[in-house]
């Protein structure tokens, strides 16, 4: 029924690399864009309240979605291991912050593109040690980093503007007469403006992944030696991995505080961050693009609207259902590792070969 | 999948939509509590509080003004995250105001209070500068700032042992809440002729404080002044017993004199202060009724033995001024539902002055008087020492340095708003 390949020929070799060669994903894709594009702004998501359904379900799912592409770089495709994901989302985060505040009339996508350079840089130089040491010892490394930036953005007062409470703080801010963000922007524009991000940063993404530079990080990441002998030098793709993956997550970071939170202390960016991240990334799939908006969107959402349902449906108290969406959450972690240790991914793959031979599946 | 999903989803919202059509007229007063995470023990105490005065009321009084309280909790686990998605899911359902019980998550509701027109209440917590109500005019920080605190501590120490000349150790949790006197000891040192020794403790070292104290051995100094929560405090007071530091010079602030910081310690932790402006104890006639209304009948998840702790009498004074501005808006409006910012008029005229408290069943708390441009009310504190029972309260009120406080206060609410252009003021002359 659906996925039939049969009659779909390709005549040229640039239909056959195309992202999406099957027409039934090009329908998914459009319809997909319909409702995020139109749907969701114009009605929000049914049953819920607009506003929430934008600010605590869409936008965040967003974030975390270009979180989750970034750690997806570094673990999935390059095969390090990083356990400073949320100090790098910092890093953006108070970058941007520095660069709208020093320079008030910066242009927002300017200041993004910055912070998430700012990022990359500061990746980077945690990200040396990956060239001596792997695994369990590159953990380790890459706490140091989660541990002394999240002591910089306390200490450093500078980081904050000498701000009494420490936070950094999304002032109003236009582009091209709109407020973009800050506390008078519209919930609307805001989610426009990070689906915008989030697709150019997929459509990058893809790209790289599927050019040199992403090829040469899947080749040290199934066998670093041999990625050598044959000509790849792992300073270079190494480096550039762990550049590209925490420019994705300086710009997650940004957006995390300054499109969807509003304000952030040093607490947003703390270790356990830093597995929840992890957490998005192994459950949507190691190494896969579109594990990493399910992994996301799963670990995002599934607490948020088991609580709502629990407390307007089934009428229990708050926190026995904060209590109960940790176990759940935690116990769908767990059973989806053992039945598909790659992820959602892989089950989406499975479904979509079963939907290929259906009606008679095998 | 997708289409499952979608459908799903679906069916899901209309259930929602069904249940959430259904609610009558109430007064929705929500509040962040924690339950859950590392601060769970403080957190309980004040979320049954608020939501016992409140089903006090209803079974009482049969709410406010003719309309029964809906005290709705939401668990934040002290994670500024959750606390913004708290936020937003009470949007569009006329909540009269925010208690986001955390600083963290105050700071974030701060810019969206005056956009979405629902007062934001921080009582005893939250920014300092948020006391200038024309600069803030939707949030409230009564019955005193953190600043206003600090000052009276210290003429608390002046009348005990004089300050000019005195070393004083500072042992503050390092973030957003303990900094925030910092600015301020900087201008009172050379004005009051003091020296402070200032002694981070990390949040990840609370219950580690080994090098902190050693800090504090060698500094020898006259007295140690502490701004902690959670598990910090119970450290540090047993880390002082240790050490051997008169306890009798060491005072915290109102977050560090609970019951949980000391109770476990016993008579180790005699001697120790701290400031507060709720008293302790059982004998106030809202705590009876409280217990004879609400605890007795079972329709809390109160312990029996927790109403009259520091923490839980405060955060039932948090609730008699949230409701205290809720009677002043039907005052003003003349009509029992009355809307956020119908509230918020409400929290300028509170008055609970000593006769109010005394009637209202609080007689011997910091009175709360507001006002357009006062949104702290400067309130007096008081100093309570452990007798290694009990709190006891060891002094009358007192006042801060208003003369010193306010222009700081001034001063930083026109920093807060200088980077915010478009933020909304008010004039209150």
């Amino acid at each position: 029924m659906f996925y039939k390949e049969t009659g779909q020929f390709k005549s040229r070799y640039k239909d056959e690399l195309a992202a999406f060669p099957l027409f039934e994903d090009k329908i998914g894709i459009g319809i997909l864009c319909v409702l995020t594009f139109l749907v969701i702004p114009m009605f929000g998501l049914p049953g819920l309240n607009y506003e929430f359904a934008m600010g605590a379900i869409m936008i965040p799912c967003m974030v975390f979605i270009i979180m989750t592409l970034g750690l997806n770089i570094l673990l999935g495709f390059a095969g390090q291991i990083s356990l400073g994901t949320g100090a790098f989302s910092g890093v953006g985060a108070y970058a941007f912050y520095k660069f709208i505040t020093i320079f008030p009339d910066i242009n927002i996508i300017i200041a993004l593109v910055l912070s998430g350079l700012v990022s990359a840089v500061v990746g980077v130089i945690f990200g040396l040690p990956s060239l001596k040491i792997k695994g369990f010892y590159l953990i380790v490394a890459t706490l140091a980093a989660q541990f002394f930036l999240t002591w910089a953005f306390i200490r450093v007062a500078w980081l904050y503007n000498y701000n009494a409470s420490g936070a950094i703080e999304g002032p109003n801010k236009e582009m091209f007469g709109i407020i973009m963000i800050g506390p008078q922007s519209a919930g609307m524009t805001r989610y426009y403006f990070v689906l915008v991000t989030l697709i150019v940063l997929t459509w990058l993404a893809s790209n790289v992944i599927r050019g040199r530079i992403g090829r040469s990080w899947m080749m040290i990441r199934d066998m670093d030696i041999a990625a050598e002998l044959i000509g790849i030098r792992p300073l270079v793709a190494k480096l550039s991995a762990f550049a590209f993956s925490s420019f994705y997550i300086g710009i997650a970071g940004a957006l995390m505080v300054f499109f969807w939170l509003g304000a952030a202390e040093a607490e947003s960016f703390d270790i356990n961050h830093s597995f929840l991240y992890l957490f998005m990334v192994i459950i949507g799939g190691l190494g896969s693009i579109t594990g990493s908006y399910m992994g996301a969107i799963f670990v995002w959402v599934v607490p948020v609207l088991i609580k709502e349902i629990g407390k307007s449906v089934f009428g229990f108290d708050a926190f026995v259902m904060e209590n109960f969406s940790t176990i759940l959450l935690g116990a769908m972690i767990i059973i989806i590792l053992i039945l598909e240790p790659h992820g959602l991914a892989r089950l989406w793959q499975i479904t979509k070969q079963k939907l290929r031979l259906w009606p008679f599946p095998y | 999948m997708k289409k499952h999903i979608i459908g799903a989803a679906v069916a899901l919202g209309t259930l929602i939509s069904t249940v959430s059509m259904s609610f009558a007229e109430e007064l929705l007063v929500p509040h962040l509590t924690y339950r859950v995470g590392p601060f769970a023990a403080n957190g309980t105490m004040g979320a049954n509080a608020i939501t016992d005065y409140f089903t006090m009321l209803n079974e009482r009084d049969g709410g406010i003004g003719g309309l029964k309280v809906n005290p709705e909790e939401c668990e934040t686990g002290y994670n500024a995250q959750k606390g913004v998605e708290c936020y937003e899911s009470y949007r569009g359902k006329n909540p009269l105001m925010h208690i986001p019980n955390s600083t963290g998550i105050t700071l974030q509701l701060l810019q969206k209070a005056p956009e979405d027109e629902v007062p934001i209440f921080t009582m005893g917590y939250g920014l300092s500068a948020a006391a200038k109500g024309e600069t803030f005019p939707w949030a409230f920080n009564y019955p005193a700032s953190y600043w206003s605190q600090m000052t009276s501590i210290l003429s608390y120490i002046d009348s005990e042992t004089g300050l000019k000349g005195k070393k004083i150790a500072f042992l503050y949790l390092d973030g957003g809440y303990g900094r925030e006197p910092l600015p301020l000891l900087d201008k009172l040192e050379p004005k009051m002729g003091f020296e402070t020794v200032r002694i981070p403790v990390a949040f990840a070292d609370s219950q580690n404080q080994g090098s902190q104290w050693l800090t504090i051995r060698k500094e020898k100094p006259d007295w140690v002044i502490m701004w902690g929560w959670g598990v910090m405090n119970i450290t540090a007071v047993k880390e002082a017993a240790k050490t051997r530091f008169p306890l009798d010079r060491f005072i915290g602030n109102w977050w560090s004199g609970g019951h949980v910081d000391v109770e476990a310690l016993g008579m180790k932790a005699k001697g120790y202060k701290a400031s507060n402006f709720t008293p302790a104890g059982r004998d106030f006639p809202v705590v009876q009724d409280v217990i004879k209304h609400v605890v007795s009948k079972g329709l809390t998840k109160t312990e029996p033995d927790m109403p009259g702790k520091v923490l839980y009498n405060r955060s039932l004074f948090m609730a008699v001024v949230m409701a205290e501005a809720i009677i002043e808006a039907q005052k003003l409006t003349g009509k029992a539902n009355v809307t956020g910012a119908d509230v918020r008029k409400g929290f300028e005229m509170i008055k609970l002055d000593e006769a109010r408290l005394k009637e209202l069943g609080f007689e011997g708390f910091t009175p709360v008087i507001g006002s357009c441009a006062d949104h702290e009310g400067q309130g007096s504190i008081f100093v309570q020492q452990w007798n290694g029972k009990d709190w006891e309260k060891i002094t009358d009120f007192i006042p801060p340095m208003t003369d010193i406080v306010q222009p700081l206060l001034t001063e930083a609410a026109d920093t807060y708003k200088s980077d915010k252009p478009g933020w909304k003021t008010q004039n209150c002359s």
